[in-house]
């Protein structure tokens, strides 16, 4: 057998059509496609789309494999139809130096199921002082280009403007977690009539937007590239809306649980939903959305963020936050932004695969299905609907918020570089 | 009334009346030579505190005695839970020693909650205070005190509805205050007007949604209250940035005796205690005939009686004819 013909596929939603993968790329496309030797896929009434990247991925490896490792991150990954993800650098040692970014790259190569790129730290140690080697990262052979501190801020604003500035010799990003630190001391869970009456301590809206306003005000002055981290509110959809308007360098990213969640979760004091940046309000998932829609919001990126059971299994305050993410992205955004008509299969493709790319400087993911490029591709039922059960996760936690919620879609294959992770639903 | 005591949301106002009524008849026993009911004899409750709290760990013990259950007490300190031993595992061994209730209080708000809805206990959960949350049965023992003073008793039974339009005033740091949440919701069941007084920044965001009047100044509150409840600033709240100085708030918000005389004659003077004397009540405004708090702890046994022989499944009175 050579390569998978996908016979009868919607590629970005269109009318039907076969695809040839061959020698790891897109060798034909087009109708009646025969090709000798090849293993034929039925995709008729399945949508075919590039290969998603995901910006924001928490592997956990080194240092908590009892949450996660890179291979069962990305056998996740490659079922929820992901091809490459980012993984954040607050793994243990923190992901700060050359040695620590090219493990994670090489467990990533070895697993097979997608390409990890790792994200280096921003601060030594994640401890906002003084930066990492941002270039020694950048020039291994991890080949660097995404910087984050994510789940910490770079909330001192030399250091941010000092980072914004070095990463430009090597065209890389500082993806900041906009998190103003004094203002969230303690907290819990969204501020508001709710985090008053349950008694837990308030996130405001304000510490992420005064963080994301300072950080497009710096981009702008230095002339660097911001990328946000899971945008969360409303005025923060406003001030990326405003900053794209003044033409700044400004890209941002939502997550899925942001897109679909509200906080009046928390009343059940179920840590399952306790996550950072916290589940808003209704007005907040609606503009999320709508910027979303119009391009204001670059990127829909998990923030997947394994915990083990017991991390979960306690008392709110005492729980770790975020939720996974990986399996799940596209049927809640086929729930939240294709069904409602905010997004097509075309947006889906540039919010969770180009977009992703262009961002992390990753040239062989996040191209079209096209003949010449990488057989990064994946194929969806948008039909069918499906209950989360956490047990037939990949990822070794089970801390997902969506458990027994019923959604629509499921990912039946993907190929990474046109070789087979996931077929008829199934790891391979 | 539920199987737990988690919220004062959780009584409606039947329950509240008929837990203050049964408190009510209870109350009468601290006035007689032999204070026990044999009505828990067999049931084991225990005092699961993950704070430290002897005040209302001995007013539950007290009530949880007197009606003849054995009395298990789970302090932090001296047990596993300084060892880091969860949550969790601190119920199954509590539930595995067939507690029928679990008196618990804890640092996390929602605690309680977990306890009695993940599945980790079948007994009754009582919540004696969790976090920033709640402490339904202050509010309770505050609702009773309230009634023996400004609602008509009828030989000693109280009369329903008798809170109806009173006036209370809730005076502190009510963003950190348990007590002022459940107060708020209890009286405002059981038909009071409460208004809560504090400087803005030790009011919770979103106050203006609850069911209550706020206000920042003392001193056009306090002529019109029947009752003023006068809430404690913690000490970690002093340097917090919550308010300039001590003094300054003693100043605006403490109860002293300038600020008494201004209030009505019937009007009383209540405090969940421990009280800070001279922060937020002057010495002679506790010990004064206005002040009701040494009857509060009286009233506090009496009412978590009647919590705990409730939520235990209690039907018939409590206190029989013929004991």
């Amino acid at each position: 057998m050579t390569g998978y013909l996908i016979r009868g596929a919607a590629v970005l939603g269109g009318d039907p059509t076969d695809l040839l993968l061959r020698d790891g790329v897109v060798a034909e496309v087009g109708t009646g496609l025969d090709a000798a030797g090849a293993e034929v896929v039925d995709a008729a009434g399945l949508v075919a789309l590039p290969g998603l990247v995901d910006l924001h991925t928490h592997l956990r490896e080194p240092g908590r494999e009892d949450a996660e490792t890179v291979e069962t991150g990305t056998r996740a990954a490659a079922l929820g139809g992901f091809t490459a993800v980012h993984a954040m650098a607050n793994t243990e040692p923190v992901a700060d130096t050359a040695g620590v970014v090219e493990q994670v790259w090489r467990l990533g190569r070895e697993a097979g199921y997608c390409d990890v790129y790792p994200v280096g730290a921003v601060t030594v140690g994640l401890a906002g002082e003084r930066l990492a080697e941002l270039g020694a990262m950048a020039d291994s052979a991890a080949r660097v280009r995404v910087f984050s501190d994510d789940g910490c801020c770079v909330s001192d604003a030399v250091l941010m403007r000092r980072a914004l500035e070095y990463v430009k010799a090597f065209d890389g990003v500082v993806a900041q977690h906009a998190q103003e630190p004094r203002l969230t001391e303690g907290a819990q869970m969204n501020e508001g009539e709710l985090s008053g009456r349950l008694g837990l301590t308030g996130w405001p809206a304000v510490a992420e937007e005064a963080i994301i306003a300072r950080d497009c005000l710096l981009a702008a002055h230095v002339g660097s590239r911001l990328h946000v981290c899971h945008v969360s509110t409303a005025g923060s959809v406003e001030i990326v809306r405003d900053a794209k308007r003044k033409g700044w360098n400004v890209t941002a990213e939502a997550c899925p649980h942001h897109l679909l969640l509200t906080d009046d979760l928390a009343a059940t004091y179920d840590p399952i939903y306790k996550v950072n940046p916290p589940l808003r309000s209704g007005v907040d998932v609606e503009a999320l959305r709508a910027g979303l829609a119009d391009g204001t919001i670059d990127v829909v990126a998990t923030d997947h963020a394994p915990h083990p059971h017991e991390d979960k299994d306690c008392e709110w305050a005492a729980a770790a936050f975020g939720m996974l993410g990986l399996e799940t992205a596209l049927s809640i955004v086929q729930e939240t932004m294709v069904d409602p008509g905010l997004l097509d299969w075309a947006g889906v493709a540039e919010r969770m695969s180009y977009a992703p790319a262009r961002i992390g400087r990753v040239a062989d993911h996040g191209r079209p299905i096209e003949v010449g490029n990488p057989a990064n591709v994946l194929l969806y039922d948008p039909a069918v609907r499906r209950v989360v059960e956490p047990s037939e996760s990949a990822s070794l936690s089970r801390n997902t918020p969506y458990r027994g919620m019923e959604l629509p879609g499921r990912v039946v294959a993907t190929f990474l570089r046109g070789h087979a992770t996931v077929l008829d639903g199934k790891l391979q | 009334m539920k199987r737990h005591l988690l919220s004062a949301a959780d009584l409606g106002r039947d329950d509240a009346e008929l837990v203050l009524q049964t408190a009510a008849e209870l109350r009468e026993l601290a006035d007689r030579p032999i204070k026990k009911l044999p009505a828990l004899r067999g049931r084991t409750v225990v005092n699961l505190f993950f704070e430290d709290s002897t005040r209302t760990r001995i007013s539950f013990e007290a009530a949880a005695k007197r009606l003849s259950a054995d009395v298990i007490n789970f302090a932090a300190k001296g047990s596993s839970l300084s060892k880091g031993e969860s949550l969790k595992d601190t119920a199954l061994t509590l539930e595995a020693m067939g507690a029928d209730a679990v008196v618990v209080r804890h640092g996390a708000s929602g605690a309680p909650h977990r306890l009695a809805h993940s599945g980790w206990v079948r007994s009754s959960v009582v919540n004696a205070g969790d976090g920033t949350h709640e402490h339904p049965t202050q509010a309770l023992l505050d609702a009773f005190t309230l009634y023996r003073h400004l609602g008509s008793t009828d030989g000693g039974r109280l009369r329903p509805g008798s809170l109806e339009g009173r006036r209370i005033a809730v005076v502190g740091d009510v963003l950190h205050s348990r007590v002022a949440r459940s107060n708020a919701l209890l009286l405002r069941t059981l038909g009071a007007e409460v208004t809560l007084v504090a400087p803005p920044t030790l009011l919770p965001v979103g106050v203006g949604t609850w069911p209550v009047e706020t206000s920042y100044d003392l001193d056009a509150v306090l002529p019109k209250a029947d009752a003023v409840m006068m809430l404690r600033v913690q000490r970690e709240r002093m340097t917090g940035g919550f308010f300039p100085t001590p003094r300054e708030y003693s100043r605006r918000y403490g109860l002293d005796g300038r600020r008494m005389a201004t209030l009505q004659d019937h009007t009383i003077v209540m405090h969940p205690g421990p009280m800070v004397r001279g922060m937020e009540i002057t010495a002679d405004v506790a010990d004064s005939d206005r002040s009701v708090i040494v009857e509060q702890v009286t009233n506090g046994v009496a009412v978590r009686m009647a919590v705990l022989y409730l939520l235990l499944g209690g039907s018939e009175p409590a206190v029989g004819g013929e004991e």
